[in-house]
C-alpha cells in the first residue's frame, strides 16, 4: 500500500538574533505514524513545532503539511489548514474565562449551522475519548494538571484532526499520569489513524507512544530511529538520553 | 574642562529612547489600522461584542455611579462659598452643570473607566498571551485579533459615551443633593436653572469626545496586553502602562477636542 506523507520538513532554518535555535532539520511522517522529537531543554523542539503551524515564521527552510507549503500560504488559507491540524500546548492553554464544555466548543465555531445537539455530542464525544466526561461543566481552574492536558487534548480532537502536534504532553505529570497520556496519544493514533509530532524529552513517553524518534542537538537533527534502534546507538549523547553511561565510561568501569 | 563635552552614554540612552519611542508609535500605527482592516472585514463577532459591552459597560456602572454622584455633590459644596462670596448663588446650579457636563463628567469617567476597563483588558489578554491561550485560538483557526481586540475596543468605544451620560445624569442629581444642603431649591427650578444655561454646543461635543476616549482607552489596553512579553512581569507592565498611558492620551485628546469645539462656539 502507498505511504502518503502528511508532513514534509526540509532544511528548516530558525535564529533568534544572534543564537541560531534551528540550523537544518529536515524530516517527513507518513499517514497513521507518531514521530516523537527528542532534545534537552532549549533545544528548539518547541519553536520547531510552532515554525510548523506558522505561530513562527522560519527564516529559511520548507514546511509543507497536507500538500500545503506553510509559507505560501495567506492568513485565511492558513487557517483553514490550522482547522485539519491539532495542537496540544505544554501548559494545555486552556481558555481560563470558559468551562471545559464552552473550550471545546470554540474550535466548532464556524460550524454554526450545525444543530446544538449535534454540537453537544461531539463534545461530549471527545471528552469521552479522553476518560473527563463528567469534567463538562467544570472550569480550567477547578482542574489538576493532569486533567488540564486531556481537556486540552480533547479540544484537539474535536476538529478530527489530520496531524497533532504535542508540545511536551508529560511535561510536569507524576509518572502514573504520564504513561496514562502516553496511552491516550497511542490510542489516539489507533483510534484516529493521525499523525503526531510528540515533542518530549520524556523516554518512556516515546516508548509507549512513538513509532519514530529523531534526536535534537545544537539546532541539528543528529540521530534518528525507532526506539529499539536509538536505544542501542554508539552515539553518547543519544545514550545518555538513555540512561545508558557513554561507551568510553563503560568500558573504563 | 570642556563644558560642551557631552556624556556619550546619556547620548547614547537617549538615541535609544528616542528609537524606543518612535518604533512604539510605529507598531501602534499598525496595530490601529489592523483594528479597521479586521473590523469590516467578516466574520463579526457578535455576541462576543455583547458579551464584552455587558463587561465593560454594566458591570462599570456601580463605580462610575458612586464617583459622579460624589463628583456633582462635592464640586456644587465646594463651588458655594466663591460664588457666596459675589451673591450669585443662584447661578450654582448652572455653573456645576456646565463643568460637569462640558469637562468634568467626560474627563473623569473616562480616567476611571481607563483605570478598571483599560487596565483589566491589558492585564487579561497579556495573561492570555503568557499562558499561550492566544496561540491556542491562533492554531485552531480562529483570529484571536478579530474575538480579542476587535470586540474590545468596539464595545468600549460605544460604552464609554453611555456611561459617560449617566454619570453625568448622577452627578447632577449629587449637585441638586449639594445644594439642598445649605439651601431649597425644588426639584423642578433645579432642572429649568440647569437648562437655562445649558446649549446643545456643551452637550454634543462633550459626548462625541468620549466615543473617542473610550477607543483611545481600549485600544491601549489591548496594544499592550496582545503584545506583552513573556512572564507576569509582562502582565504587570501590561495592565500599568494601559492605564498611564490611556489616561495621558485622554487629556491630550481633551485638548484637542477643546481647541476644535472653541473653534465653533
Amino acid at each position: 500500500m502507498e505511504e502518503i506523507i502528511v508532513a514534509d520538513i526540509s532544511h528548516l532554518k530558525k535564529s533568534f538574533g544572534d543564537n541560531d535555535i534551528l540550523k537544518d532539520i529536515s524530516f517527513k511522517i507518513k499517514q497513521g505514524e507518531n514521530l516523537a522529537v527528542f532534545g534537552k531543554s532549549g533545544s528548539g523542539k518547541s519553536v520547531l513545532i510552532k515554525c510548523l503551524v506558522g505561530l513562527i515564521e522560519p527564516d529559511d527552510g520548507e514546511v509543507v503539511l497536507l500538500d500545503s507549503d506553510v509559507s505560501k500560504l495567506n492568513y485565511d488559507e492558513l487557517n483553514v489548514l490550522r482547522k485539519k491540524i491539532g495542537f496540544l500546548f505544554q501548559s494545555a492553554a486552556l481558555y481560563d474565562s470558559m468551562t471545559v464544555r464552552e473550550n471545546l466548543e470554540f474550535p466548532l465555531r464556524d460550524l454554526k449551522s450545525k444543530p446544538q445537539q449535534e454540537i453537544d455530542e461531539l463534545v461530549l464525544e471527545a471528552l469521552t475519548n479522553v476518560g473527563l466526561a463528567e469534567a463538562i461543566d467544570k472550569m480550567p481552574s477547578e482542574l489538576s494538571g493532569g486533567m488540564r492536558k486531556r481537556v486540552g487534548l480533547a479540544r484537539t480532537l474535536i476538529l478530527k484532526p489530520e496531524i497533532i502536534l504535542y508540545d511536551e504532553p508529560t511535561t510536569g505529570l507524576d509518572p502514573i499520569t504520564s504513561q496514562e497520556i502516553s496511552q491516550l496519544i497511542l490510542d489516539i493514533q489507533k483510534k484516529y489513524n493521525t499523525a503526531s509530532i510528540i515533542i518530549t524529552h520524556d523516554i518512556e513517553c516515546a516508548r509507549i507512544a512513538a513509532n519514530r524518534i529523531i534526536m535534537i542537538k545544537d539546532g541539528t537533527s543528529i540521530a534518528e530511529g525507532t526506539f529499539e534502534e536509538l536505544s542501542q546507538s554508539k552515539d553518547d549523547f543519544v545514550r545518555s538520553f538513555f540512561n545508558i553511561k557513554p561507551s568510553h565510561e563503560k568500558s573504563i568501569g | 574642562m570642556d563644558s560642551k563635552k557631552t556624556n556619550p552614554s546619556s547620548e547614547n540612552s537617549f538615541g535609544k529612547s528616542l528609537k524606543d519611542f518612535f518604533e512604539e508609535v510605529t507598531l501602534l500605527t499598525l496595530f490601529t489600522i489592523r483594528f479597521f482592516r479586521e473590523l469590516i472585514k467578516p466574520p463579526y463577532e457578535f455576541n462576543e461584542f455583547l458579551k464584552q459591552s455587558y463587561l465593560i459597560g454594566y458591570k462599570s456602572l456601580p463605580l462610575i455611579a458612586i464617583t459622579g454622584f460624589i463628583m456633582g455633590l462635592v464640586l456644587t459644596i465646594q463651588s458655594r462659598p466663591t460664588l457666596a462670596q459675589f451673591g450669585a448663588e443662584s447661578w450654582l446650579p448652572a455653573m456645576v452643570a456646565v463643568s460637569i457636563i462640558r469637562e468634568i463628567g467626560p474627563v473623569v469617567t473616562a480616567l476611571i473607566f481607563a483605570g478598571k476597563v483599560g487596565s483589566g483588558i491589558g492585564a487579561e489578554l497579556a495573561s492570555m498571551k503568557v499562558t499561550e491561550q492566544i496561540d491556542a485560538m491562533e492554531v485552531s483557526g480562529i483570529n484571536p485579533f478579530k474575538y480579542l481586540v476587535v470586540t474590545r475596543i468596539l464595545s468600549a468605544t460605544f460604552m464609554l459615551p453611555i456611561l459617560v451620560i449617566i454619570s453625568d445624569v448622577i452627578s447632577l442629581y449629587g449637585a441638586y443633593i449639594g445644594v439642598n444642603l445649605q439651601g431649597d431649591v425644588n426639584f423642578n427650578l433645579f432642572i429649568v436653572k440647569i437648562f437655562d444655561k445649558l446649549v446643545f454646543t456643551d452637550i454634543f461635543p462633550a459626548v462625541i469626545k468620549t466615543f473617542f476616549f473610550g477607543f483611545v482607552v481600549a485600544l491601549l489596553g489591548c496594544y499592550k496586553g496582545y503584545n506583552s512579553s513573556k512572564g507576569t512581569e509582562g502582565v504587570a507592565i501590561a495592565a500599568n502602562t494601559s492605564v498611564v498611558y490611556a489616561s495621558l492620551m485622554i487629556f491630550i485628546l481633551d485638548m484637542i477636542a477643546v481647541q476644535i469645539t472653541s473653534l465653533f462656539i
